[in-house]
């Protein structure tokens, strides 16, 4: 099997500019990854199955990483006027500020690749969407690889990456009517049960606050909160 | 409330053209096209599985699999609740082969965290795979001959072998099904030398069983006329569309993760990958049986050569279980194919993200393919064959 660096480096003299970095993993598994341009992933993964013999994807999934809130501690000197003995003096002071950034989150969909015919593997490969909210296409990996068809339609199920060039992409788990991607980290469980009710009063505590909540005159709130 | 049958989604999604389109095309000139609902509440979808099926005629002209009927969101649920949490829950996937779920997702952490399996743990992991694949390929041989009309006998000839593989599983695990057995580092608890002894046994009896089920069947010209040709699955087809287990190898394709990778101990074990010829229905039904045979070769080496010892590492950490921050995929050789699990961790006691690569799903892949063109009647057959377990399609 070869490293993860001398794919990328095959993968850069027969793709020229693909843009691929590769992603290492801290953990004892060893198993370190590519992450391919969105734009070249089609091109890219057509080398690694006809070029590197890569014929097998095994397993295509999805993980949501949602925007990061990071606070550091910046020290920041400043001037301020201190009156010592009476005397107003101008001072320097340094102290630490608290700042905040946010990081922004991504979708990103994570394949599995191994060889049949050179019983070798696996190879990682991962692609990023721009964010998590409108720009969520990522090109679709089915036609290079069949296997991808049905999980690729549970990625665009669950965490709602929409791939360009599947050819059909609908919902495989839930059913269709429903809203939300429910893999996401940030998606807000319904309250409303009427589908299953459950016997633990805690389900059925929120159960019964969401239809007093309906029967309200003045809520005029409709749908079954799946949304928010 | 739905707004309409049409609009579905978040708001502000994008969609591809065409991605809501019916699952069935209507009629192409030629005549009426009958649409008929296979499932949920079918006898041969082996649970709640829906097929739709446009046929014309008798002939199958479009199938689209419909799934998520026993959907509970395990990958979801995973993330929520610690790594040794998610064991049991493991034994719901593919319940007719719990202890295959239990060492896969085992595999996996291990692979994660660097943690390594004492010997004797390693034979009864192999002994308890072994016997997990026999009853499960027996099982599945059975109901694929109910779905052929065979109602019952060969099936229970199935069952009652199987029954005695899960008294063993009763008596190690505490049982028959949800095992919960494997932990990060080794097995729960130990084999009793009288478990050994009883397992023997039992395997010393299983020959006779598989000689008097393949000449039941194997000399049966109403299962040779149903399965020969019918739902053939070519080899560059199969390893694209990612078919793994018994699927890939009926048709011609020499992948066997057990010899692949040689996980576990597998290597030490002295076996041969049976591989079939044309793909088809009776191929993969062969397959199975000549499978059976292989798993009782490794049974007699294993239960001969299992040393004493502990089943546990004794360093292996059970409270405060933390990886550190990475992720690894680990995948066995399932009775229904490749079984793998996708974990990454951040550092906490709960997954980042948990995976499961279900086989019964992905094989599932190439059902409209083979089905195309056969008689409805062959829709239930070349279905059976697939063997899927819904617990594992829907998670």
């Amino acid at each position: 099997m070869k490293t993860v660096e001398e794919i990328k480096a095959a993968i850069e003299a027969a793709v020229p500019g693909a843009g691929v970095e590769i992603v290492p993993n801290p953990s004892v598994s060893g198993q370190h990854s590519l992450r391919l341009e969105p734009s070249h992933a089609v091109a890219v993964a057509t080398f690694l199955r006809d070029g590197l013999a890569f014929d097998y994807l095994s397993n295509a999934t999805g993980v949501d990483w949602p925007d990061k809130e990071i606070a550091e501690k910046v020290k920041v000197t400043r001037t301020v006027t201190k009156t010592v003995d009476g005397v107003e003096q101008a001072a320097e002071e340094t102290i630490e500020e608290i700042r905040k950034r946010v990081e922004p989150g991504c979708l990103e969909a994570v394949y599995h690749l191994y060889s049949v015919a050179l019983k070798e593997g696996p190879l990682t490969v991962r692609m990023r969407t721009a964010n998590r909210t409108d720009q969520v296409e990522l090109p679709s990996l089915t036609p290079i690889w069949r296997s991808a068809e049905f999980q690729e339609r549970e990625i665009f199920d669950l965490f709602g990456i929409v791939f360009t060039g599947h050819p059909d992409l609908r919902r495989l788990l839930m059913w269709d009517e429903f809203k939300d991607h429910p893999m996401r980290r940030d998606y807000v469980e319904p309250d409303d049960f009427e589908y299953e009710p459950t016997a633990h009063d805690q389900v059925l505590a929120r159960a019964a606050a969401h239809r007093a909540a309906q029967a309200a005159p003045d809520s005029g709130q409709e749908g079954t909160g799946a949304g928010q | 409330m739905i707004e309409s049958g049409i609009e579905t989604g978040m708001a502000g999604e994008k969609k591809p053209e065409g991605w809501n389109r019916p699952p069935v095309i209507v009629p192409d000139g030629e005549g009426d096209l009958l649409e008929v609902a296979m499932g949920p509440h079918h006898p041969s979808t082996h649970g709640v599985f829906r097929m739709d099926v446009a046929l014309d005629g008798e002939r199958v002209i479009r199938l689209k699999p419909v799934f998520g009927y026993l959907h509970r969101n395990h990958e979801k649920i995973a993330e929520g609740i610690s790594y040794l949490g998610s064991m049991p829950f493991t034994d719901r996937l593919d319940y007719m082969c719990p202890l295959t779920n239990n060492w896969a997702y085992a595999l996996a952490v291990e692979k994660l965290v660097g943690q390594a399996v004492p010997e004797r743990a390693e034979y009864l992991r192999v002994i308890l795979g072994e016997l997990t694949r026999f009853q499960n390929h027996a099982g599945s041989i059975g109901f694929l001959t109910q779905e052929m009309g065979a109602s019952g006998t060969p099936l229970m000839y199935a069952f009652r072998e199987r029954e005695k593989i899960l008294d063993l599983f009763e008596w190690l695990t505490g049982a028959r099904m949800m095992c919960n057995y494997m932990r990060f580092g080794g097995c729960r608890v130990d084999a009793t030398a009288d478990w050994l002894e009883a397992t023997r046994k039992v395997v010393a009896g299983l020959p006779g069983f598989v000689d008097e089920f393949e000449q039941l069947l194997r000399g049966n010209e109403i299962l040779m006329a149903r399965t020969q040709g019918v739902g053939i699955l070519r080899r560059e087809l199969a390893i694209n569309a990612g078919v793994t287990g018994p699927m890939l190898r009926a048709s011609g394709v020499d992948y066997d993760i057990r010899k692949v990778d040689g996980y576990g101990i597998y290597n030490r074990f002295n076996f041969r990958v049976p591989l079939g010829d044309h793909g088809d229905v009776y191929d993969r039904f062969m397959i199975r049986l000549l499978e059976m045979r292989e798993s009782l070769k490794i049974l007699e080496q294993a239960l001969k050569e299992i040393p004493g010892g502990p089943v546990m590492d004794p360093k292996a950490k059970i409270r405060g279980f933390r990886p550190k921050p990475g992720e690894a995929y680990g995948r066995i050789e399932s009775p229904k194919g490749e079984l793998g699990f996708y974990l990454i961790s951040d550092g906490s006691p709960n997954p980042y993200r948990y995976r499961v690569r279900p086989p019964s799903l992905i094989n599932l892949t190439i059902l409209e393919d083979m089905v195309l063109g056969q008689n409805v009647a062959d829709v239930v057959v070349i279905f059976g064959s697939v063997d899927i377990v819904l617990g594992e399609v829907d998670r």
